[in-house]
């Protein structure tokens, strides 16, 4: 294997599963040359006049479909950890003996570990998604045949619609859906919000199937995917578990160092100006990002101050703010909660978007830069404000990258984090893997004071007077480490297992293979 | 004394964070087997192997077996397992005692804000180490209540460990030792480390405080000492409730004294109310014997952790009736009883036109001290112009 080093300094490979690799140029530098990948044209002629394209078995679409050797197939995570599909789609792939197949999620969830064995006996060569939980322990210790490949929500809609990936059968899970393909999610025992995640399957891959468990007559409204682009339909008896597919409640966090760090955040936005009339956010559903949304709200009370709009992850407690006029529109990419997908179906205000609208960096614009705050997770960050958000500091992928790329691209991007998890330094030398270039992170809130990027002159001058616990990011580092003690350096295998990509296809870092 | 061969000491399972069990068995030949499991292996386990090796040779131990289960555990909690592993196979006089950092070699003094106070359990390293993150006035390391019996040894190395490497941003450094006469040793232990104020539990009689005092004393002059320890004894009974003004004045060093009334209640062998009926002779005589004695009266803990609004109610009862603190546990509270305790705008305004009328009147060299057509005491000089200093605190 042949390495570059790329704009941001890593070390990336010259081609892999043999593809070349396009290096990082730096953000904003890369403009690619060309047109967008164009599916078959289809005509009428070749489809049910009636409209009923249903069929027997998902192992009859697939079949039809042409599944062979090779091929790309695609699923998605709307049902997140509690999807049954995938599992099916690659049980019958096995039963046929077909290998050498590329699953191309929109992420994994640990209920996909059953894809192991697949993983181990070639049916499946590799994964280009995300890969946490047991997937990705088995793909850090090398047990993928192909080299994995992660990309974010919006740079999988980039790289479907480039070209990049083809895509071959897309299995698009449905919790409503009519026999012509037209579908949504808003309806059903495996109801999960909205279906934005496969908008980019059901436009651009060759075969598309849509697999629901609740079939209705036509026409299903909405139609969030459109059935002008479905090839076959299927009904079967469960897509999911309805308790894992979206939570019945999500929780705010009761850890009082996790709500510490979700105050200091709000605190931070409201000393900085960030929180004024007309305002946009964006803050994801884990815990403390749910506590930092309870603040903002506490303040906009307070101030009596609305915001024009809030991205989701929808949620209960998003769901209440606009229901009590403090947010004019939720622009939500995914449902975490029953609160939210109800809101969704009833409220005209709470709007389903798409990796297209919200994300896609290879369009004309999108939304996610014009949001004025965003709060994100990330498992590391580097001295010079660079973030992992894949890897744990041990080299074992852990996270997808989901929509954290993307959303770098607002005017103010936030991570608060903790300054240690469990020993470990969170605030490094170098991350071990880069997903986000330092030049668009803004903020780091721990728990023992908050750094600003230098290159943010602005927040700095704006929170200057504000009493809050201001640090430079190598003090809070140095503090980490006497706290915890200094890292040992890790050391790994030559082997890449995987790529991160950065939201136009360029490859911004790699992935080794882990010493057990 | 018959030496074990196998001891072991901290905590393991699933729901146990930054700490650490260890067990070792000392061996006749062979040299020292390490069987390390740990969550942070990849990233310390040099570290981790290397302090193993420093105590085992720092007590002369050549030849075993350790096996540790490590879920994050700090260098100074690793340590104390392994120290307290060690000493109950070998008889040793030596103590392993690490760096105190500069942070805790701070002083204590006998006036300062002790309005809230927060309870650490005293074997469990995963609650204080961001503990002063919260900003309680003072840091309470449990060895009495939260520590069950067969644990008070190793909490005690654990609480020792913490007070010397434990950053607590500012918080008074306090333990609560075992009632007497365990709480003797705890003392003995502890006087040397950074240790700013024992609490002292279920206390009913001043002879306690003073053989307290003799032991710390002693202590601190072995050790060339020369700083001051302070005492805060708790009120749990009826007959301490009795002894009261004669245990706060039982020492120089007895700065604050705390009812308990859980214990106290159950004394009286009636219920603790939200209201508090049962207890306002109690909490009245308290208070009047501190402000007698001249120290700070501080409240007992609220035990509904989630009831802000009630803790809120509390609080405000509390300073009505003449207290200065609450004990907190749980790091939410603290912000709270901060609020409550804090003057009002009305209190504070009042206070600043009667210490400027008493300035004035300084100037002009009166003796009498007027606002308005109203005389003005001595007294409510002071008081006025304590309000005035906790605010620019």
């Amino acid at each position: 294997m042949n390495f570059t080093k790329n704009a941001a300094n890593r070390l990336i490979p010259d081609s892999i599963n043999g593809e070349n690799c396009i290096p990082f140029k730096g953000v904003g530098k890369y403009i690619p040359e060309g047109r967008k990948y164009a599916p078959r044209i289809s005509s009428v002629a070749n489809f049910p006049s009636d409209g009923n394209k249903q069929v027997k078995s998902l192992k009859e679409a697939l079949l039809k479909a042409g599944l062979k050797d090779g091929m790309t197939i695609s699923t998605h995570h709307h049902f997140r950890n509690g999807d049954f599909l995938a599992n099916m789609v690659f049980d019958i792939a096995h039963e046929l003996g077909i290998k050498d197949l590329r699953w191309f999620p929109s992420a994994s969830f640990p209920c996909h570990h059953h894809l192991i064995k697949y993983l181990e006996d070639g049916t499946i060569n590799r994964i280009e998604g995300s890969m946490n939980g047991p997937l990705g322990k088995f793909a850090s210790e090398g047990g993928m045949k192909g080299v994995g490949v992660l990309r974010s929500h919006g740079g999988r809609y980039q790289a479907v619609q480039d070209g990049e990936v083809e895509i071959d059968i897309a299995v698009i899970g449905a919790p409503t859906a009519d026999p012509f393909g037209n579908a949504n999610g808003l309806q059903g025992d495996s109801a999960c919000g909205l279906l934005g995640f496969a908008l980019a399957d059901s436009q651009y891959a060759d075969k598309v199937i849509v697999v629901t468990d609740n079939m209705v007559d036509f026409p299903c409204i909405p139609w969030q995917i459109q059935g002008n682009y479905v090839d076959y339909t299927v009904k079967i008896d469960k897509l999911g578990d309805p308790e894992k597919i979206v939570s019945g409640t999500t929780q705010i966090t009761k850890s009082p160092d996790r709500l510490l760090l979700a105050e200091l955040t709000a605190k931070f936005c409201d000393a900085a100006g960030i929180i004024k009339d007309g305002f946009s956010f964006q803050s994801g559903a884990g815990g403390t990002s749910l506590a930092v949304g309870e603040y903002f709200k506490s303040i906009m009370k307070e101030k009596n101050i609305r915001a024009r709009f809030a991205r989701g992850g929808s949620n209960k407690y998003l769901v209440s703010m606009l229901e009590e006029g403090l947010v004019d529109y939720i622009l939500d990419g995914q449902t975490f909660d029953l609160d939210g997908v109800q809101s969704m179906a009833d409220n005209p205000n709470h709007v389903w978007t798409s990796p297209f609208t919200s994300y896609n960096y290879h369009g004309k614009g999108n939304f996610a830069q014009f949001v004025d705050v965003v709060i994100l997770g990330a498992t590391e960050v580097d001295v010079d404000f660079n973030a992992n958000v894949v890897t744990h500091s041990d080299g074992y992928l852990l996270h997808g990258i989901g929509g954290w790329q993307n959303c770098l691209f607002s005017k103010t991007v936030i991570l608060p984090v903790p300054l240690f998890r469990d020993r470990i330094p969170v605030i490094r030398d170098e991350v071990t893997t880069l997903c986000g270039p330092g030049e668009l992170i803004d903020v780091i809130v721990t728990e023992r004071g908050i750094a600003i990027n230098p290159l943010r002159k602005d927040l700095i001058k704006a929170v200057k007077n504000s009493g809050l616990p201001l640090k430079t990011i190598r003090e809070l580092k140095d503090e980490a480490e006497r706290i915890c003690g200094i890292p040992e350096p890790q050391e790994y295998d030559d082997d890449i297992i995987a790529v991160i990509k950065w939201v136009d296809g360029t490859v911004i870092d790699a992935v080794k293979k882990v010493k057990k | 004394m018959l030496m074990k061969k196998i001891a072991s000491a901290g905590n393991r399972g699933n729901r146990v964070r930054s700490d650490c069990f260890i067990e070792i068995e000392l061996k006749s030949s062979g040299g020292l087997s390490i069987d390390l499991k740990s969550k942070v292996a990849k990233i310390f386990g040099k570290a981790i192997r290397a302090q193993i090796e420093e105590l085992t040779e720092f007590y002369g131990v050549k030849h075993a077996s350790v096996y540790m289960e490590d879920s994050g555990a700090l260098p100074f909690v690793i340590y104390a397992r392994l120290e307290c592993a060690i000493q109950q196979l070998i008889q040793s006089e030596k103590e392993f005692l690490p760096d105190i950092i500069p942070e805790n070699l701070s002083i204590s003094s006998r006036e300062r804000l002790r309005q809230s106070r927060l309870y650490l359990p005293g074997n469990t390293p995963s609650m204080m180490i961001n503990a002063g993150i919260h900003e309680p006035n003072g840091i309470i390391l449990d060895l009495e209540d939260s520590v069950a019996p067969s644990k008070k040894d190793e909490a005690r190395f654990l609480v020792r460990n913490a007070l010397c490497q434990v950053n607590f941003y500012g918080a008074e450094r306090m333990v609560r030792i075992n009632q007497l006469p365990l709480g003797l040793k705890d003392a003995e232990l502890l006087s040397p480390h950074a240790v700013q104020l024992f609490l002292v539990p279920k206390c009913e009689n001043p002879k306690e405080i003073i053989e307290l005092e003799k032991i710390v004393q002693s202590t601190l002059k072995k050790h060339n000492i020369k700083r001051e320890i302070y005492f805060m004894p708790i009120i749990e009974s009826a007959l301490g409730v009795e002894n009261a003004f004669l245990i706060a004045g039982a020492s120089k060093n007895v700065v604050a004294m705390a009812i308990g009334l859980e214990d106290y209640t159950a004394d009286l062998g009636v219920a603790r109310t939200p209201t508090g009926e049962e207890s306002l002779y109690a909490r009245t005589r308290m208070v009047n014997a501190c402000k007698a004695a001249g120290i700070q009266a501080i409240d007992s803990v609220f035990s509904d952790v989630a009831d802000m609004d009630a803790l809120r109610m509390n609080v405000s009862i509390s300073k009505s009736i003449g207290f200065e603190g609450m004990g907190c546990i749980h790091p939410r509270q603290i912000e709270v009883i901060h609020q409550e305790f804090q003057p009002g705008k009305e209190e504070i305004e009042k206070a600043k036109l009667i210490v400027n009328a008493f300035e004035e009147a300084q100037k002009k060299g009166l003796g009498v001290v007027a606002l308005g057509s109203k005389m003005i005491d001595a007294p409510v000089v002071k008081r006025a112009q304590r309000i005035i200093d906790q605010i620019n605190k």
